[in-house]
């Protein structure tokens, strides 16, 4: 692995034909490549997102990440693009699936492109991971503490997201779920859930809970981050889309 | 965690955003993750017009303890108000 990339923000089409900005980083030199859709979390398309987006290249996978806040706030810094989209109530799910479907077919297309790809999401796009291998093709997908897929959300929240669980007849893919044990959306309670849901459904998946560790321990530039549940975390991303992605 | 609730109500008012000063016709309270402030959660305030687009925007993140400071401030600064000022 030499870890020569280049990142770039470029214009993918997404749901309903829109032009929707992304954000892609892919590896150099290298003949034949999984891709990788990466779904920002709830504040938005921010810096930490795209280093994540950077750190797949650098591992060898093309990585995809539209601005699903796009059409709410373009051109806004993410803070303000974030709390806009909050207000209106979060991205409707109709359009996170079209928004993933372009990322994925871009990904596809590219030349090198092995023809795998797989998604991964944080916090909000934690569910909008489990939504999007539900309603596509893919060929793996990760969950990182995504609220919401089991649970009803508490009275009065401004997101208009509900309960998704029934979907997972129609998971497409293996799943990897990494979760914080400290974490109370999902509740280790919401997790296990999810798991015997899956088990029923008879879906390849393998969940990870980790011990001191609350929601958005992957987040390097925050208090919530939990070195040794991100490192874990990280190898078994790597080990998961070895099998799934890599090639 | 992501808490998600949000109170929103109508302002009266002007705020300073990153171009200037603006009208307010809107504010959001929130308690979730922060943007900048190092703690794990914070009490958000955002104040807002829309009309203007999301970058009219005067936003802060208090830790709980400084919100309920605040919240005290501005109730003692206004009931100490000389009569028919507010």
């Amino acid at each position: 692995m030499n870890e020569a990339l280049i990142a770039e923000t470029i214009s993918i089409t997404g749901h309903n034909g829109d032009e929707v900005e992304a954000y892609l980083a892919r590896p150099l030199g290298k003949d034949s490549f999984g891709g990788v859709v990466v779904i920002h979390h709830m504040p938005g398309y921010d810096g930490g997102t795209k280093e994540i987006a950077r750190k797949f290249a650098a591992h060898g996978y093309a990585a995809l990440m539209p601005n699903l806040y796009h059409r709410d706030a373009p051109g806004a810094s993410p803070d303000d693009a974030a709390a806009a989209a909050r207000a209106k109530g979060g991205v409707p799910d109709e359009r996170l699936v079209g928004d993933v479907r372009g990322a994925a077919e871009y990904l596809r297309a590219m030349d090198g492109a092995n023809g795998k790809v797989g998604v991964i999401g944080y916090c909000s796009g934690g569910r909008q991971s489990f939504l999007a291998a539900c309603s596509l093709p893919l060929d793996a997908a990760v969950d990182c503490y995504g609220a919401f897929v089991v649970g009803t959300p508490p009275e009065g929240m401004p997101l208009k997201v509900g309960p998704i669980a029934h979907l997972a007849p129609s998971l497409s893919c293996p799943l990897l779920g990494l979760f914080g044990a400290e974490d109370q959306y999902p509740s280790p309670e919401q997790v296990d859930e999810l798991d015997k849901i899956l088990i029923e459904a008879g879906k390849e998946h393998e969940f990870h809970s980790y011990a001191g560790a609350g929601h958005a321990f992957f987040s390097v530039d925050r208090p919530a981050y939990r070195v040794e549940a991100a490192n874990d975390g990280w190898q078994k991303i790597w080990d998961f889309y070895g099998r799934y992605l890599a090639g | 965690m992501c808490t998600y609730l949000t109170e929103k109500i109508e302002v009266s008012g002007s705020g300073k955003g990153s171009a200037g000063w603006f009208t307010l016709t809107d504010a959001t309270v929130y308690l979730d993750h922060p943007v900048h402030a190092p703690a794990e959660h914070t009490l958000n305030i955002d104040f807002l017009n829309p009309a203007n687009g999301p970058s009219a925007r005067v936003a802060v993140e208090l830790t709980a303890e400084s919100a309920k400071a605040l919240v005290q401030a501005i109730e003692a600064t206004l009931e100490s108000a000389p009569p028919g000022l507010v």
